[in-house]
């Protein structure tokens, strides 16, 4: 039997149930072969009156082969066209079938899977969760290369159809009616098939179901471009996409420029545009990298690959919380959303529900928002116990201490409280910067003791680092990963160093900022260059958000307890800028003192012109190509050491952390992934250069020319 | 040193069938245009820096095509920013406009380097889809007694006593002529494939030319005029032409040039540009001229043209080794060779609009390069490009060899 079913009943309506190998359907090899002899049927096919597809996996077509994509260079660019346009003709020939072709939607139809749709006269599905419908491609740096830009723009208007091809939004049934993506919607999956079968048949005498819009006769595309208002919307949609992309993402500009071209030209010469298109972003590094981290690796460790293996898989249902301050009552928020019983601890009564009260504001925000409503508001508040007493954590699963980053109050913390775990219970403490080990040092069971390190805003920042140190055992980590999970979350396992993988990676680009600053060249330019390669805000403005008093604290700390040696310094003159800055000028950070690098007011900032006369020498001469590199390879160099040294446990650990918590910009797919399409040789060359300009930081670890020697790149 | 205006290079994309189903429908005019500008730096690893101006020929310059093309074809390109461009109409002489004026400019000394040429999408954007009075207005079309060219062209054949098969036999022999030419290779030199973003070639050579034209086929095409003229539009001329008794519309699409889309790019500059870039010239332009003739009849203009060419040159006809005449119609490029008594053995030698197409403005920078090249194989050293024009305007570049 053919992985597509093809069944013709008495009233000539052929059914195609698609099971391919594999627990998707999806546009691979063996697509290829089975949708070509398919439409070859179906053309041939005798007394047809109508064609139904239909899925007999839980979703209805998955997308493209993105294995495939990975391996697909300039080379084989031709015989890469060639196949994207062969799937291409199998899809306008369904759509020129003489008979209404319906798609029986079941479940998911993202990328191409939607595009399968679109070739189809009518989309009908069932209104249930499992549904989703979108076109994600732009977010792994591709296009929907199978139709489905030039058939939304001809279904929808160039102005609705934007939206869906560049953010890649998926949809809910009822808004995919409502938006016109689907035409149909159904109660049940039983009522699917039926309801399909009864549509053709209603339409037996309407031509136009047979026939696409597009293909009937008359037809003129909604957006004409030469009408002021698309016209205007064509010139100022570049703006839009080169304000979210910085011109590093390849894909929605050539997303917009095929919309456009499909407005210009006919139908069958926009298609081959797109797969031009879809082509140069298939070979394209940004795509490989989009594709690795975002799909492949995402997938790898949030499927627990960094999970120790053969641990019963376990669920917190009570967990402690001390210290309620910004980290504290964040975590809180998180965990009573998740359904978890919240004992949210601070040393004073009011200190704890001010904490508490802010899981309120951020639910009265989603209520104004249309996403909560006053029930759901009132079923988190009350998971969620305020409280100043040691006793009301008595039986926790977990106890997350988030209190002040000082090494002897998380120790007297830890001695007090531990005890109130319940039996087999966990600690974890949310630092950022302070070794798990030496923390540990208090422990009782120090093998039950972990790193927890939340982002800030908790809410929002999808990344947990979980730190083992020494003694960390498996069965915690496990726990720690689950609970991560169980909060919807992103965890990476890392092992204990100073900073972990996070912070230590971060810091560098705080640091070579502040030296470039300390070497003269002009701050704006720092930041804008900053910018340039991809990083949501300047390392400056960073640096104030964080502040500048904060990086002193730490260093400070970690020189005082050895962890740091003021000789081996990799910036001395950043650390001595920061040191000036803070203690001299008063100049902490946004929130601490006058302000840092920049000024504040209510109209916005503004460079502290005092940085500028004691700092900027207009004599000083870079190239802004080195100020990006020297911003983007110590971060790279950085998690390279990592991985060298054991720190990092995993590449994709790397990656993912990268992106998800510290900013690395899309288009590198991580500060490791970076290397792989920049190639290995590449790099290394470029690190000798900068070390011979700006100091031996930039030598490349070892690794490099090890992964090089054995022809390996960093998966 | 002298203030010659060389030709360092001329080149062309391959001309397609101009409409949507064309092969260069899928290009846009800007980066049609682009792709030579590519070509012409890496071919001859060009400091586009040194590049004055960009002079390009549009007959349509609007919607794609419109907001001065030609220096977005620079940019495009990557060209250096220093780099400026003009886009110029003068109807089907705009191409060769463009290699006059910036031959002039050369000659001048105002300029060391220009790149003339021209660009024309007809697919995308169609002839005619910019209007203006000299077409549409009412007052203007009847005072002047406008009619379309076609019907000139008519007219043109019916004073030259051009029957039919006179006109269909030169339609045969262009497609003859070119599809030599082309199968032999004398287009490769210049003729420069248009490739997508990938590298992958979309057309490599022209693929308008139809080998296959014979007496019988095209004897099977209709008047595309005769309509037209029924309507009014022959009675209007003919008011013109009283000694006339009857126009007899022998133009059918077999024998006018074909609408296609194409771009070209010809490299025009000083000695002192040549030695700096260490360029060796091909060859020279030695004159041109435009003037204007009756513009309704609208076609005669180029052999006065070539005429006065040859007086600015102070050269005889018997100087001119090759001629070049734009096949807007068969009739055009009779009266051609019978206002200036030359042969056709020596005229379009490797055919021309009517087999390969004729992308309005760049038609005229398209044929330096054919007849450039041309006596380059030949080893001969002077020819003569003209062109019809709307208006009733000739326009006629004299080049030659160094």
């Amino acid at each position: 039997m053919s992985v597509f079913d093809y069944k013709k009943d008495n009233e000539g309506i052929v059914t195609i149930t698609m099971d391919m190998t594999g627990p998707v359907n999806a546009m691979n090899a063996e697509f290829d072969e089975v949708m070509s002899a398919t439409v070859h049927r179906l053309e041939t096919e005798s007394a047809l009156s109508g064609v139904i597809f239909a899925s007999a996996k839980k979703d209805f077509f998955a997308g493209g082969d993105l294995k495939e994509i990975l391996t697909v260079d300039a080379e084989q660019a031709k015989a890469y066209f060639e196949k994207v346009e062969a799937i291409k003709s199998f899809l306008r020939r369904l759509e020129k079938l003489p008979v209404p072709v319906v798609a029986a939607i079941n479940g998911a139809a993202l990328g191409g899977g939607l595009e399968l749709c679109l070739g189809c006269n009518y989309r009908i599905a069932v209104n249930n969760k499992r549904v989703q419908i979108g076109l994600p491609e732009v977010t792994l740096g591709l296009l929907p290369g199978a139709g489905g830009i030039v058939r939304m723009t001809h279904l929808l208007g160039v102005e609705k159809a934007m939206p869906y091809l560049l953010e890649g939004k998926r949809l809910r049934p009822e808004k995919a009616l409502s938006e016109g993506l689907i035409d149909e919607l159904v109660d049940d999956s039983e009522s699917l098939l039926p309801r399909a079968h009864a549509w053709i048949m209603d339409n037996r005498d309407n031509a136009d179901a047979a026939q696409q819009p597009w293909d009937r006769k008359g037809y003129r595309i909604k957006s004409n471009i030469n009408k002021p208002s698309v016209a205007q919307a064509a010139q100022f949609a570049p703006f839009m996409v080169m304000g979210k992309t910085r011109g590093l993402l390849p894909a929605p500009e050539r997303i917009l420029e095929t919309a456009v071209e499909t407005l210009r030209v006919d139908f069958d010469t926009a298609m081959t545009i797109e797969s031009r298109n879809f082509v140069s972003l298939v070979i394209s590094p940004v795509a490989k990298n989009m594709i690795s981290s975002f799909f492949f690796q995402m997938n790898k460790v949030n499927g627990g690959a960094s999970r120790p293996a053969g641990i019963e898989p376990s669920r917190i249902a009570k967990v402690g919380i001390i210290g309620a301050g910004m980290m504290g009552q964040g975590i809180a928020n998180v965990a009573a959303m998740a359904g978890i019983e919240v004992v949210l601890k601070d040393v004073s009564l009011a200190a704890a529900e001010k904490g508490k009260a802010y899981s309120a504001q951020l639910l009265d925000k989603a209520i104004s928002r249309g996403r909560n409503d006053e029930a759901g508001k009132e079923k988190v508040l009350s998971q969620i116990l305020a409280t100043d007493q040691d006793s009301d954590l008595e039986g926790c699963d977990l106890i997350i201490e988030a209190v002040f980053e000082k090494l002897e109050l998380k120790h007297q913390v830890t001695k007090e409280t531990q005890q109130r775990l319940a039996e087999g219970g966990i600690w974890g403490t949310n630092t950022s910067s302070l070794p798990i080990t030496r923390l540990a040092e208090v422990a009782d069971k120090p093998d039950n003791f972990i790193g927890i390190h939340f982002f800030s805003p908790v809410d929002k920042m999808p990344l947990v680092e979980l730190i083992c140190g020494e003694k960390t055992s498996d069965e915690t980590l496990a726990r720690a990963f689950d609970f991560v999970r169980q909060i919807r979350k992103t965890p990476i396992v890392v092992n204990d160093s100073v900073g972990f993988y996070t912070s230590r990676t971060f810091a560098t680009q705080l640091y070579e900022a502040a030296q470039m600053v300390a070497e003269g060249i002009h701050p704006v330019r720092i930041d804008s260059l900053g910018k340039a390669i991809g990083m949501p805000v300047g390392p400056l403005t960073v640096h104030d958000e964080v502040s500048l008093q904060l990086t002193k604290t730490i260093e400070e700390t970690q020189t005082q307890m050895g962890l740091k040696q003021a000789e081996n310094d990799p910036t001395p003159l950043a650390s001595q800028l920061v040191d000036e800055l803070v203690t001299k000028y008063n100049r902490g950070g946004r929130y601490h003192g006058d302000g840092g690098y920049y000024n504040y007011t209510e109209n916005g900032k503004t460079i502290w012109p005092d940085l500028l006369e004691k700092y900027y020498q207009p004599v000083v001469e870079i190239s802004d190509q080195d100020i990006k590199d020297r911003l983007l390879f110590r971060c790279v160099i950085e998690s390279l050491k990592c991985l060298q040294e054991g720190v990092l446990r995993s590449v994709a650990d790397g990656n993912i952390g990268s992106i998800m918590g510290i900013g690395a910009p899309a288009w590198t797919g991580g500060y490791i992934q970076f290397v792989n399409t920049y190639g290995l040789q590449t790099f290394m060359d470029r690190c000798d250069e900068l070390a011979n300009l700006y100091g031996s930081r930039f030598k490349a670890p070892d690794i490099v020319s090890e992964y090089l020697n054995a022809g390996k790149t960093f998966h | 040193m002298n203030h010659s205006a060389y030709i360092f290079d001329a080149i062309r994309t391959p001309r397609s069938k101009g409409k949507a189903d064309g092969s260069l429908h899928e290009v846009r005019p800007l980066e049609l245009s682009a792709g030579l500008f590519r070509e012409l730096q890496s071919r001859h690893s060009l400091d586009t820096a040194y590049v004055d101006d960009v002079v390009l020929g549009c007959v349509t310059p609007i919607s794609e095509q419109g907001s001065d093309i030609a220096k977005a074809v620079a940019q495009q390109a990557g060209w250096d920013e220093s780099v400026a461009g003009v886009q110029l109409d003068r109807f089907c002489a705009s191409g060769l406009e463009a290699v006059n004026t910036a031959a002039q400019k050369v000659m001048s000394g105002w300029s060391e380097m220009v790149v003339a040429g021209g660009i024309e999408s007809m697919s995308r954007v169609p002839m005619g889809s910019n209007g203006g009075a000299m077409f549409t207005d009412p007052e203007f079309v009847i005072s002047q007694r406008q009619v379309p060219q076609g019907i000139g062209a008519d007219l043109i054949s019916t004073l030259g006593g051009w029957g039919r098969e006179a006109v269909d036999a030169y339609a045969v022999e262009s497609q003859r002529r070119a599809t030599h030419a082309r199968d032999n290779g004398y287009f490769d030199r210049s003729v420069v494939p248009v490739k997508d973003r990938n590298g992958l070639v979309i057309l490599e050579k022209d693929d308008f030319i139809k080998p296959e034209t014979s007496m019988e086929g095209l004897a099977r095409l209709k008047p595309s005029f005769q309509q037209m003229g029924a309507m009014g539009a022959d009675e209007m001329i003919l008011s013109k032409y009283p000694e006339v008794e009857a126009i007899h519309h022998v133009h059918t699409p077999g024998n006018s040039s074909g609408i296609v889309d194409g771009a070209s790019a010809v490299l025009i500059g000083s000695e002192k540009a040549g030695k700096d870039l260490g360029l060796t010239p091909r060859g020279r332009i030695v004159a041109g001229a435009v003037l204007a003739t009756e513009p309704s009849i609208m076609l005669t203009g180029p052999g006065p043209a070539a005429e006065k060419c040859l007086r600015i040159a102070g050269l005889q006809k018997s100087d001119i080794d090759l001629w070049e005449i734009n096949e807007a119609f068969a009739s055009v490029a009779l009266r051609y060779m019978s206002d200036l008594g030359i042969d056709h053995e020596v005229t379009n030698v490797n055919g021309g609009a009517i087999a390969m197409g004729h992308p309005l403005g760049a038609t005229g920078a398209m044929l330096v390069g054919v007849v450039l090249d041309e006596l380059e194989r030949r080893n001969l050293k002077r020819a003569m490009v003209s062109l019809c024009v709307g208006g009733g305007m000739g326009i006629s570049t004299l080049i030659e060899r160094v």
